[in-house]
């Protein structure tokens, strides 16, 4: 082995290729996994109050659709994403917010007046006024935001 | 255990006649400038690594190729290592690639029966070439686009058939996105076929008619 007189000038070769094979297999290879990884590993803070507009827009006992759009910066590029929001208010003095956003497969759900249920239109799933799941695969009622209404203005906290 | 193993592997694939086929070679007694080959095919494989790591992000396309990359340098991790081995690989491919083809010509190591091997050395010599042309304007900066329209432009330089080729390079009359487009495409999937089948070719001549020695004084 390296170190003893003995050695030949075959093995020599053979440990030093191994030996310096791995120092420059290290060296490239755990960046090149971090080059891999990194966009998956940056995370963005979504969280932020967004505005409504007017209480008195949403009739009461009706769900209602509020479409927005919000941009984010991925790679090199601003992605521009629409999230819709049911605002339903059961009584004058209460209001709901729930994400569109199906807690299935991330589908966007609608609201059928008919039926008076929300219905994905992907695997057929169905939610109650509140959200609660009627029937189909979803594994949790809808998601609710948190609401809170200033000046007659509705907001919610958008979180992803 | 990890004999066994290899043994069973060994009836099967051959594997340890494949290893003394190419590593257990006699050769003559040479020097360090007949490394310059294997120098250059380890530059090659260090080459095609990063650059397949490059083509995760890189966008060929004039909208994005500049931003991709700046992405590539500022954004990922570990990016500028990959793009600057790159850079500095493809520069030291280039010379270690010259500087074999001139200790083969000064070696006399192109005469019989080497002829075919140095055949397909001058093509690997192009070839490499060639993939520093396509991959100099793929940044899409000022250097890449004017080095491009020279580039381009001595190429129309040929009599008669000149301004041909300059179209077919730059595929139609300006330096433009299909430009771009075209030289991403031969510098990543056209050059990189090229140069793997001739190094095929090259290595199978050398381990089939051994290297050459170095020529005495009355030879």
């Amino acid at each position: 082995m390296a170190g003893t007189p003995n050695l030949s000038r075959n093995e020599f070769v053979k440990v030093t290729v191994g030996v310096l094979g791995t120092v420059m297999g290290v060296v490239v290879g755990i960046p090149a996994i971090a080059y891999l990884l990194s966009p998956a590993l940056k995370t963005q803070a979504a969280d932020a109050w967004v505005a409504l507009g007017p209480l008195e827009n949403y009739p009461v006992g009706e769900p209602t659709l509020f479409t927005f759009t919000r941009t984010k910066v991925n790679g090199w590029e601003k992605t521009v994403n629409s999230y819709g929001v049911y605002v339903y208010r059961p009584s004058e003095s209460e209001v709901t917010a729930y994400s569109n956003v199906c807690t299935h497969l991330s589908c966007r759900v609608n609201w059928k007046d008919d039926v008076q249920e929300y219905v994905c239109p992907c695997h057929d799933a169905h939610f109650d006024i509140n959200g609660a799941v009627v029937s189909g695969p979803p594994p949790r009622p809808m998601d609710q935001f948190e609401t809170k209404v200033e000046e007659g203005n509705l907001f919610i906290l958008f979180t992803e | 255990m990890a004999e066994k193993v290899l043994t069973w592997l060994d009836e099967r694939l051959g594997l340890r006649g494949i290893y003394n086929t190419v590593f257990d070679r006699k050769v003559p007694k040479v020097n360090w400038w007949f490394t310059l080959g294997s120098a250059s095919l380890f530059l090659f494989a260090m080459q095609a690594v990063t650059g397949i790591f490059l083509s995760v992000y890189y966008v060929p396309s004039p909208d994005h190729a500049y931003d991709s990359i700046q992405y590539i340098m500022n954004g990922v991790a570990f990016g500028w290592l990959l793009r600057g081995i790159h850079h500095w690989g493809a520069s030291l491919m280039v010379i270690f690639v010259f500087a074999h083809m001139l200790r083969t010509f000064f070696y006399a190591a192109y005469k019989y029966p080497r002829e075919v091997t140095w055949i397909t050395g001058v093509v690997l010599l192009l070839a490499t070439l060639g993939m520093g042309f396509t991959g100099y304007l793929l940044p899409w900066n000022q250097k890449a686009y004017w080095a491009t329209t020279v580039g381009t432009e001595i190429a129309g330089t040929v009599p008669f058939i000149g301004s041909f080729i300059t179209n077919v390079l730059r595929g139609g009359s300006d330096l433009s996105a299909v430009t771009l487009a075209r030289f991403f495409a031969v510098h990543i999937w056209f050059l990189p076929a090229v140069i793997g089948l001739m190094i095929g070719v090259h290595m199978y001549l050398i381990i089939r008619l051994g290297i050459s020695k170095i020529p005495s004084q009355d030879e």
